[in-house]
């Protein structure tokens, strides 16, 4: 029987043996993939336990920050945000049970501070226990105080802010706001309000027609190709026969032969419709996408929260260069042009920065629990739309726009202005409640002119006002708090 | 060095075990460090002592390290138990206490072991019995669909705990009586060697046994367990292979067919393959496992570190279920990694390995048989618990051998163990004498 009891016993090291590679596979090689999954809760449990590092604004305002609860093993973390609505977006909220959004999210390793498996094991050996990293943001508390009272007196849009050179985000407001602090007692009211949509961030998932404000990229498209320079003449009749249906000024006023300055600062339709013909599609497409259009914006926020700009189709496709598309319509902003106000902001930063378009970035420093930066943001190129020449001629026809054109109520006094209004037609909007005098107001530009600091658009939807009317002051006074904060 | 002064060396570190173990579940809850670590020590260490003192006089020569070994188990069990909740910890204590007392009274009586060859059916008949006992109204117990605990006023325990020893002890002695005309009365039908049916008879009773526990008791667990160890033992005592194969086909057959008609044996199988259908119902308890192992990674959180409630639930939710019982292995991963949980399966493996050295010292076939089904059913039990808590196999309501929280699995595996240690004292006694070293002769009475 000897025999057979030494088989046994190899048998049973064989089994012990399967034991031992199951563990290994749970605990080592598919652990990774475990933690992701929807059904395993200790992930968000333990990061429940770490002191999630706080998140600030450029001055040092609090924006978020973890409050200890209970006591020894009981002991957790809780998000609380002093300011309430004030930063709701773009920070978003993050809570055990209602998991995380935006900022938050998109950060979250930085702010729950994750390390190594050796830096968890020297952790162990010293007693240390893992804390998470401050952030500071680019965002300028008053300015973005300023825009989100400003929305909340106009109706619901965004406003976004970027310094030109750095694309550093100082101000992304979208109202309606909501506050991160009551997400975890009324997450199923914010998440089905659908008229409202707090917890839906208009300024980089709101689509609307950018109306009006493309035609500086139809300018932009006109100059970069060759095919205008600021002194061509394009005819410019009250009405023009496009495929079938007329395109008409406001009006119908008959501007006859007049060059870019003259047919910007009166956003004149015929004019722009006939440039983007003369521009053709594949030039016209370049440029946009060079704009950031037809592409995830690059701003730290999580893919799934930030929309593409763009041309979409029946279905809702995004098109392409290829695919036909009405390019006169296209070129003053129409043809199921849809862009994000986020989008609109990183076209005036370009040409506030000669041409070069910079990464558009929330985050600005992370800081280590001793203090110590451990992370700085290093401003990037995300394309150069346009030479500093074009950028340059662009910007003196926006000058124009706002001096003397339809954009006259974002003028600050003692500062030049560029910028761009639009206002979109939408009537029967559903998101309006289907009236028929709705229009989506936008406001686009940049100042100082001649140095500028802050690239802002502006943009209010359902409203019946024009875009000089409701989202120039808009623009005024956040780029007023922006340049006086300096 | 003789066998009790090893016993005795191996026990030290033992105790040192379960004292740096409870310091540092203190100095997790407490962030300081009073001497309590050491009293609990030099508790843990006394009894030791005593029942080493206890083997010295009664078996001189049974084997020195399967004590120490369940000693290490039982301790690095106390302290997770007392990591989950330090009044079970207090009852699992006692338990030790119990289970160390039937394991004395079991060496002090059953010297001559051979008697429970006499009563083999009494006893197999016993066992069979109280394992029904959970269906009897009044004292049986359901826990998650299967019938596994009695409890008659203040006393509950699990029968099947005692029924495998009573199992074992029964196919030891009567396979050591037939193992000869099973083997020289097999035929060979179509090139499968087929045992002979007429001392087939008990055989297949204890394949129906299994069967009737999983539909009955529907404890799928215990009848894995049972019906491996009874083909370990078959496969010992005849070396036919054969019988082996045979027997897993009936298994499975039967396994089969009542996992297709019975629901809860259905239901087990189905958590089992996807766990992911329902998880925070039905596959609840193996997803916590798994993740919690995840948790663990190589080295694992440490003592005392791994969340086992939700924070913040009044009453504390558990986020890993049983973890004092089934899925206390899960637990081990999640706070000393997978280095950890190797280390456990090897005391395993070590244990596993000395109950079968003794059954090669062993000289007379019951002995043999007695000393492999021990060994065998403790090594599957632990397989059982630990492959369905690592979802080799269908997660089932079976206890980790010495360190699972509960009294019946602590005292029945100490007389388990007892059993060996006699077998053991004789083996190595015997296997001494022949050596003749001077003057050992004599001195046997």
């Amino acid at each position: 029987m000897n025999r057979q009891i030494v088989k046994l016993f190899a048998f049973i090291v064989v089994l012990f043996g399967v034991l031992v590679g199951f563990t290994s596979y749970w605990s080592v090689f598919d652990a990774e993939a475990l933690k992701e999954k929807n059904a395993n809760k200790r992930p968000l449990l333990e990061q429940q336990q770490i002191p999630r590092g706080r998140i600030l604004a450029a001055d040092g305002t609090v924006i978020a920050k973890s409050v200890p609860k209970g006591k020894g093993a009981e002991k957790r973390y809780v998000r609380r945000y002093p300011e309430g609505a004030l930063f709701g977006h773009p920070i978003g909220y993050s809570f055990v049970q209602f998991g995380d959004s935006e900022f938050e999210q998109f950060h979250n390793e930085e702010l729950v501070g994750e390390e190594s498996e050796f830096g968890s094991i020297l952790d162990e050996l010293t007693g240390g226990t893992q804390e998470g990293n401050d952030i500071v943001t680019n965002i300028d508390a008053e300015a973005q105080r300023v825009a989100l009272a400003d929305l909340e007196a106009s109706g619901f849009g965004a406003v976004v802010a970027i310094v030109p050179q750095t694309g550093e985000v100082k101000v992304m407001a979208s109202n309606a706001p909501y506050n991160p602090n009551r997400v975890p007692y009324k997450f199923s009211k914010l998440s089905t309000n659908d008229i409202e949509r707090p917890l839906y961030d208009r300024a980089t998932q709101g689509q609307y027609p950018p109306g009006s404000t493309f035609k500086v990229v139809t300018a932009a498209a006109g100059l970069e190709s060759g095919t205008i320079t600021p002194e061509t003449t394009i005819n410019a009749p009250g009405t023009l026969e496009v495929e079938g249906t007329p395109l008409q000024n406001d009006f119908n006023e008959d501007f006859g032969p007049i060059a870019l300055d003259t047919a910007l600062t009166n956003s004149v339709n015929t004019w722009f419709g006939q440039l983007a013909q003369q521009v053709g599609e594949d030039e016209l497409f370049e440029t946009m996408e060079k704009f950031g259009f037809n592409a995830t914006p690059g701003i730290d926020l999580p893919s799934d929260q930030v929309e593409t700009s763009g041309v979409f189709g029946e279905q809702g496709e995004l098109l392409h260069r290829n695919d036909p598309v009405d390019l006169a319509r296209l070129g003053i902003g129409q043809e199921r042009l849809l862009a994000t106000p986020l989008q609109i902001a990183e076209v005036a930063a370009a040409i506030a920065n000669g041409g070069k378009l910079m990464k558009p970035q929330i985050w600005k420093r992370v800081i280590d629990p001793d203090g110590r930066v451990v992370d700085r943001l290093d401003p990037s190129v995300y394309s150069e739309p346009v030479s500093a020449e074009t950028a340059e001629q662009l910007t003196t026809a926006m000058e124009g726009v706002v001096s003397e054109g339809t954009g006259t109520n974002a003028a600050i006094s003692g500062i030049a202005v560029a910028g761009k209004t639009g206002t979109a037609e939408t009537p029967g909007n559903k998101a309006c409640g289907g009236g028929v005098d709705e229009n989506q107001a936008w406001f686009m530009g940049f100042a100082p002119a001649d140095d500028p600091q802050i690239a802002i658009a502006a943009s209010v939807e359902c409203t019946e006002q024009f875009g000089n009317d409701v989202a120039a002051p808009i623009f005024r006074d956040v780029a007023e708090t922006i340049l006086n904060g300096e | 060095m003789t066998a009790r002064n090893r016993e005795l060396f191996a026990l030290v570190p033992v105790a040192l075990l379960l004292t740096a173990g409870f310091a540092a579940v203190f100095a997790q809850e407490s962030a300081q460090l009073g001497n309590l670590s050491l009293i609990y020590g030099a508790y843990f260490l006394a009894i030791c002592l005593a029942t080493h003192i206890f083997l010295r006089v009664r078996l001189p020569n049974a084997d020195p390290y399967l004590f120490p070994l369940m000693a290490t188990l039982t301790a690095f069990g106390l302290v997770m138990i007392y990591r989950i909740d330090e009044t079970l910890a207090r009852d699992q204590a006692n338990w030790f206490v119990l289970g160390l007392v039937l394991f004395a009274v079991t060496i002090y009586f059953l010297r001559d072991y051979e008697v429970l060859e006499r009563y083999r059916y009494t006893i197999a008949v016993v066992g069979l019995l109280v394992l029904l006992a959970p269906r009897v109204p009044g004292i049986g117990q359901q826990v998650n669909g299967a019938y596994l605990g009695v409890k008659i006023g203040p006393l509950a325990f699990q029968p099947a705990e005692f029924t495998k020893l009573a199992i074992v002890v029964f196919l030891a002695s009567y396979l050591r009586e037939h193992r000869e005309v099973l083997i020289v009365g097999a035929r060979r039908v179509l090139g499968v060697t087929l045992p002979p049916l007429k001392h087939f008879g008990p055989m297949l009773v204890v394949w129906g046994a299994s069967m009737f526990m999983l539909v009955f008791i529907r404890d799928l667990g215990s009848s894995l367990m049972f019906f491996a160890a009874f083909l370990a033992l078959l496969y010992v005592a005849t070396g036919r292979f054969s019988f082996v194969v045979i027997g897993m086909a009936m298994f499975l057959v039967g396994a089969w067919f009542f996992a297709s008609t019975v629901p809860h044996v259905h239901d087990r199988v189905e958590i089992w393959l996807h766990p992911y259908n329902s998880p925070e119902e039905t596959g609840y308890q193996i997803l916590q496992s798994i993740f919690a192992q995840a948790d663990g990674g190589l080295f694992g959180k440490g003592f005392g570190q791994a969340l086992i409630t939700i924070p913040g639930t009044h009453p504390p939710a558990r986020l890993l279920p049983a973890a004092e019982t089934d899925t206390i292995y899960a637990l081990i991963v999640n706070e000393v990694g997978l280095f950890g949980a190797c280390g456990v399966i090897l005391v395993y493996l070590l244990a596993t390995a000395r109950g079968f050295k003794i059954a090669l010292l062993a000289s007379d076939g019951f002995s043999k048989l007695l000393a492999t089904g021990l060994t065998a059913v403790f090594a599957i039990q632990a397989f059982v618990i630990i492959g369905g808590v690592t979802r080799v196999i269908p997660l089932t309501g079976v206890t980790l051998p010495f360190i699972s929280y509960g009294g019946s699995s602590i005292v029945a595996n100490f007389v388990l163990l007892a059993l060996l240690l006699l077998v053991s004292d004789r083996a190595r006694r015997e296997a001494a004498e022949p050596a003749g070293r001077p003057g050992t002769l004599g001195m046997v009475p």
